[in-house]
């Protein structure tokens, strides 16, 4: 295809950017419909290009390439597989989803939109990127307009704003200087001088023909993933993400929990897994215990969580522990599953803030303890909340089943016992899921509550959006799976090859 | 036969004059002073060394006029400051000159 | 014709009443007439299917051993492939008969119970789903696609104990029932996952072959395992001992779900999936001999509650887990054929006695205590006459459909085990006692002054009223048809009657109802003796044994208790780390500036020694300040 359609979803929102920054801050509504188009046209184009992705040739298609750096053997190129084609899809459910659960937004809604569409456009680069200095780029460029959107737009619950936007900074640029340290000396070590390249195709290729010694891969592995878990939130680096999901608005907690979360696991899979495969299964063992860490102790915490911010947030900080046991796994069935299960969770999660967005934003109250018997008054949001929460379960129908049983049965093989433990899960989430759905939507109506609006018609596109993306491919799951399987199939030798690889404790 | 390291001699001993000058003084208009006898002691070592070393004997010259032109910059600047404060402070003691603390 | 098109077409059988959820939910919300009669058109067109589908069963020599089967790969990965498919055998052929007849019964009926409630279109729509899960759940082909269904089936179990959801004992159910179900979920789930790892398939044929084959060569240890945890799943779906707790509490929901769901469809999702998947079970000796223990006991414990609970519906919740207790039984001492005959004729006495009892509650407004109840035999007369039949059937009465059903178990048993034997026979005692009990209190005896009931209108009776003629003749006409020829494992089935175990159990099942009638009979004094002499065995069967208490202290001290540690770890000692770490920061940074005094004097004095400081170093690590003799 000679389209740039790869750019083009890049530039969509970053052109929305640029027609905002003309529009008078007082043109509230304008502002709203341009970063809504911008993100029409990236979630089109983003389909498109899902539904052109050739899975029966697999490899990496819609392929750009432009000289950026050449000394440091750096370029723009640009390209999709099997595992980043469904995320820059779920880049664009989630972004545009975001602006519309924004819709309510009424302060500098100016500068919210453009950092909000800068937020998604880093996202995207992110995912499209063939190259792994623009990947680093778009990757530590999205913790700016984080931080600012939590600070200004935030909320004020256990802890301060502030205190949560800086804590996420803190954290995740304290990771990214551990993660850039290894990724550096993936590229050092990769060529020798004069022959340096980015190329991730290139770079995987180095990585897995064994030229860098087993020893340094560990240490690289191991720096890298300092980075890339502490933004899956694994425990226990986990600590930042409740508080930033907490601190807020809607829209960037959707897409924290949606896409940054997601990003932390692609890279662990993408950098870590393909470029030093062996450092990647010396860690595996480790990163899969405190990946089942993450799913019972984050699951635990969430029965004590009144607000429903914070019962998501470590909800989703669980959740995670599911995509990082997968991707330990090192195994076809697990990748496959851990793939899935990051859009899966993705749609899920936005979902689940989208509503409680609702929620906070009529009746200026998230805590379970208040609220009851809303289906009564909003009994549209009701519906968002149950889909939500019945995907969060695992509930066979919607996506999240058929991710959680791939890992589950990856898992198996490879960790039994992490496995066993991790699927008791199932039965915590549950107990907190049902318990929020039941004190939010059921009992009593509640008088204080009439006033409450249901969902209006631009708030309607999340929930019936993200509800058609996690039913859809929920019950074809075929759709997804094949596309994501045409990126993990090819690993095959790789992961037979380092199967035998050297682990920490010899595994567990 | 007066050589190079005399004239080393001499201009290490202006420098640590005016490095006990800057270290000492109270005066802010003394301690401009004791920089400007290091700019020379500096502008001595350039020539001396352009003069006995160098191949082409200009170009250590060239520095020392670079050097006093920069100099008298500096000490244009310097007073007006000087004067600045005085006028503002009253004083011109540079101990009681700390507004950059912590 | 119609029988071959139906069965090629079985996957319309599922298919029709989604649609009509679909349809309903997206556009019939406010249309109550067209909602419910699109939502029976529908479940008429699958039963109709059912019936052919059946028919073709019985003329195209369909049998377990050569199911019909149709399937399509729903996703697949290399290592993993799930198919969704249809399966019909005769098994599944009566499931899908009993499944579509009850619930078309049950929705024709609810057009009278339900009128005029504000969430009419709801409960059709969500009745629908709950047919088109139950469905798709009987004709699985494999473990993967049951538990899908499975799942759903749980899904809309919930959204319908919680339908009244501005109630909080139902919304409570709800919840309950579907945490509950998810223990069980998470053991069958456990066991799938084995089965998937040990034979690369889920798929029940293929299962069916290579399960013996494995036993044969690595023996049934880890097969007995894979298999009893399976077998939680059925444990919490069919609310077998311990797992039993939320099926009394589900009947807070419409009474005609409790019908459809709590007693004839869903809650033998459990026995089905172990007869499902027999082959299975059939060559692992130790996980029957579990099946049929726990089955008799909970057969036992539940009837043991029964007997001095006061709602109708209670009563009636706990009779279900103990039938369920004698097909689970069944089950274990390797008689298919009679737990699914057993099946097929409780659905019938089940979901008829669950209709009377709403048409009861209908006519007395909610007023649920059979206490509060008598006489009502005067004012309802049919419903009191279905009821009857209905008693009787359940009791085991010849020739009601029960007896047929229950006396096929009973001479299973006996030929297994004789503890198990008795026991059942016990438990078939107590049946009979509670079952007469609840109609004599409720039918018989003085009016109530204090209600008024009438006659329920004829769209709830008619329905019943088939029940009832099946109630009657769903036992025998089957069995002189040669039911266990086709519904069976292995052997067919020998389809006489073991005079010596019926006379018993019908001898049982009338004293029963005499030791009923001679403490109930003449009023409440008797009882009320025996309340008092029998004391603390009363309190325990009146309390439910405590089991609902026991969880929940072992929820509240252990699962709140972990969460709790969970969250101060969280904030304490994760958090603690982390938040020092960076006031530490700070701190250090707070008294460093101090070096920062502003003298420009001292500063340059800093600089003059550091520079000195340089210069040694530099000197010691080259050895020398003089280089070459040369200053």
């Amino acid at each position: 295809m000679s389209l740039p359609i790869l750019s083009m979803i890049l530039f969509a929102p970053i052109v929305g950017v640029a027609v905002i920054t003309c529009l008078p801050q007082t043109a509230g509504r304008m502002i709203k419909m341009v970063a809504g188009g911008a993100m029409w046209v990236c979630f089109f184009l983003a389909s498109l290009m899902f539904v052109n992705y050739d899975w029966r040739v697999g490899g990496v298609q819609f392929i750009e390439q432009l000289a950026w750096l050449p000394d440091a053997g750096a370029s723009y190129s640009l390209g999709v597989d099997g595992i980043s084609a469904p995320l820059t899809l779920l880049m664009s459910v989630v972004g545009l989803s975001g602006i519309y659960s924004s819709w309510r937004i009424d302060k500098r809604i100016k500068e919210y939109f453009i950092l909000f569409l800068l937020l998604v456009a880093g996202v995207a680069g992110a995912f499209v990127a063939r190259d792994l200095l623009l990947f680093l780029l778009f990757y530590e460029v999205v913790v700016i307009p984080m931080y600012i959107l939590i600070v200004v737009w935030g909320s004020t619950k256990r802890v301060t704003k502030e205190y949560a936007g800086m804590k996420l900074v803190v954290y995740l640029l304290i990771g990214s200087g551990f993660m850039l340290a290894g990724v550096f000396m993936l590229y050092v070590l990769a060529n020798p001088a004069g022959q340096r390249t980015f190329d991730m195709t290139v770079l995987s290729q180095i990585g897995q023909s064994g030229v860098i010694p087993a020893q340094q891969q560990i240490i690289s592995f191991f720096l890298m993933m300092l980075g890339f878990a502490t933004l899956a939130s694994m425990w226990p680096f986990h600590y930042w993400s409740p508080d930033g999901h907490a601190g807020a608005p809607t829209a960037v907690s959707m897409v924290h929990a949606g896409l940054l979360k997601k990003l932390g696991a692609y890279g662990l899979l993408r950098v870590g897994l393909l470029m030093v495969p062996v450092g990647f299964k010396f860690w595996a063992p480790m990163m899969a215990a405190f990946g089942m860490m993450s799913v019972i102790y984050a699951a635990f915490i969430c029965l004590t969580q009144s607000d429903m911010k914070y019962m998501v947030g470590f909800s989703s900080v669980s959740h995670m522990g599911y995509i990082v046991i997968g991707i330990a796994t090192a195994d076809v069935i697990g990748l496959n599953g851990a793939v899935a299960n990051m859009f899966a969770h993705g749609i899920m999660t936005a979902l689940f803030f989208s509503m409680i967005g609702h929620v906070y934003n009529t009746a200026h109250t998230r805590d379970i303890k208040d609220l009851g018997g809303l289906a009564h008054q909003m009994p549209k949001a009701a519906v968002g909340f149950m889909i939500a929460g019945m995907a969060s379960l695992g509930l066979p129908g919607l996506l999240s089943f058929v991710a959680e049983f791939t890992i589950f049965t990856g898992t198996f093989a490879t960790y039994p016992v992490v496995a066993v433990l991790a699927i008791s899960g199932i039965i915590l989430t549950a107990l907190y899921v049902l318990r929020a759905l039941a004190d939010v939507l059921f009992g009593p109506r509640l008088t204080k509550w009439d006033a409450l609006p249901d969902l209006k018609a631009p708030e309607m596109v999340p929930l019936v959006l993200l509800a058609a993306f996690l039913i859809g491919f929920g019950m074809f799951p075929s759709l997804l799976m094949n596309v994501i399987n045409s990126g993990i199939e090819p690993l095959t030798p790789l992961l037979v090859k380092i199967k035998t690889a050297a682990t920490l404790c010899g595994g567990l | 036969m007066i050589g190079l390291s005399h004239y080393l001699l001499v201009s290490a001993a202006l420098f640590g004059l005016g490095l006990f000058g800057l270290l000492t003084k109270r005066n802010l208009i003394a301690v401009l002073m004791s920089i400007e006898l290091m700019l020379n002691s500096v502008n001595i070592n350039l020539v001396a060394f352009s003069r006995y070393t160098a191949a082409d004997a200009s170009a250590g010259q060239v520095f020392s006029l670079f050097i006093i032109a920069v100099a008298a910059a500096e000490v244009a600047v310097g007073l007006a400051l000087a004067y600045a404060i005085y006028r503002g402070r009253g004083t011109v003691s540079v101990d009681e000159i700390d507004w950059l603390k912590w | 014709m119609w029988a071959e098109f139906s069965l090629t077409h079985a996957w319309l059988i599922p298919l029709l009443p989604a649609l009509a959820f679909v349809l309903i939910s997206f556009f019939l919300l406010s249309s109550p007439w067209l909602a419910s009669r699109l939502a029976i058109a529908a479940m008429g067109s699958s039963f109709i299917l059912a019936l052919g589908a059946a028919a073709a069963v019985l003329t195209q020599g369909i049998t377990v051993e050569a199911p019909f089967v149709m399937k399509t790969v729903w996703f697949s990965m290399p290592g993993l492939s799930v198919d969704m498919g249809v399966l019909v055998d005769p098994i599944a052929a009566t499931l899908l008969f009993v499944v579509t007849l009850i619930t078309l019964l049950v929705l024709i009926y609810s057009t009278g119970y339900m009128a005029g409630d504000p969430g009419y279109c709801r409960f059709f729509a969500f009745i629908s789903l709950f047919a088109a899960s139950m469905l798709g759940l009987v004709i699985a082909t494999n473990f993967l696609q049951m538990f899908v269904f499975w799942e759903l089936v749980g899904l809309c179990s919930y959204l319908l104990i919680g339908f009244y959801f501005f109630k909080v004992s139902a919304r409570e159910a709800g919840k309950k029932a579907f945490m509950t179900t998810r223990i069980g979920d998470f053991g069958l789930l456990l066991g799938i996952l084995l089965l998937q790892i040990t034979f690369r398939t889920l798929d029940f044929a293929e299962l069916a072959v290579k399960v013996p084959a494995y036993v044969a060569e690595n023996g049934a240890a880890s097969l007995t395992f894979i298999a009893i945890l399976i077998f939680i799943g059925p444990v919490a779906k069919s609310g077998q001992f311990p797992l039993h707790v939320w099926l009394p509490d589900a009947m807070e929901g419409p009474t005609p779900v409790s019908a459809l769901i709590h007693a004839a469809t869903m809650v033998v999702a459990g026995v089905y999936l172990i007869a499902r998947s027999f082959a299975i079970f059939s060559v692992l000796p130790g996980a029957l001999t579990v099946i049929a223990w726990l089955g008799v006991f909970t057969a036992l414990f539940a009837a043991f509650i029964a007997l001095t609970q006061r709602e109708i519906k209670r009563i009636l919740a706990f009779s279900t887990i103990s039938q369920l207790g004698f097909m689970m039984l069944a089950l274990g001492v390797g008689s298919l054929t009679s737990s699914m005959f057993h099946l097929m004729t409780h659905a019938f006495f089940k979901a008829l006695l669950f209709l009377g009892a709403g048409s009861v509650l209908h006519a007395l407004h909610d007023q649920a205590d059979i206490f509060q109840m008598g006489g009502l035999r005067k004012s309802m007369p049919a419903t009191c006459l279905m009821m009857g039949t209905a008693v009787l059937a359940i009791a085991g009465i010849p020739p009601f459909a029960g007896f047929f059903s229950k006396d096929e178990i009973l001479v299973a048993a006996a030929h297994v085990s004789t503890p198990i034997y008795l026991l059942a026979s016990l438990a078939a005692f107590m049946t009979a006692f509670y079952m007469a009990r609840l109609f004599i209190l409720t039918f018989l005896g003085k009016p109530n002054p204090h209600n008024h009931p009438h006659e329920s209108g004829l769209a709830m009776l008619v329905p019943m009223g088939v029940l009832a003629v099946l109630s009657v003749v769903g036992g025998i006409i089957p069995f002189a048809m040669g039911f266990g020829e086709w519904v069976r494992f292995g052997p067919a089935h020998h389809a006489g009657i073991d005079w010596a175990v019926a006379g018993a159990s019908t001898v049982i099942s009338l004293l029963g109802f005499a030791l009923a009638w001679y403490i109930y009979g003449g009023g409440h004094t008797r009882s009320n003796d025996l309340t008092i002499k029998t004391g603390a065995l009363y309190t325990w069967s009146f309390n439910k044994c405590y089991v609902d208490e026991i969880y929940q202290w072992f929820n509240r001290t252990f699962v709140g208790g972990l969460a709790r540690l969970s969250f101060w770890i969280d904030i304490h000692a994760l958090g603690a780390v982390v938040d020092n770490a960076w006031r530490g920061t700070g701190a250090a940074g707070s008294e460093m500036r101090r070096l920062q005094t502003g003298q420009m004097q001292q500063y340059a004095a800093v600089m003059l020694s550091a520079t000195v400081v340089l210069v040694i170093l530099l000197a010691a690590l080259t050895g020398s300040l003089v280089k070459g003799g040369q200053i």
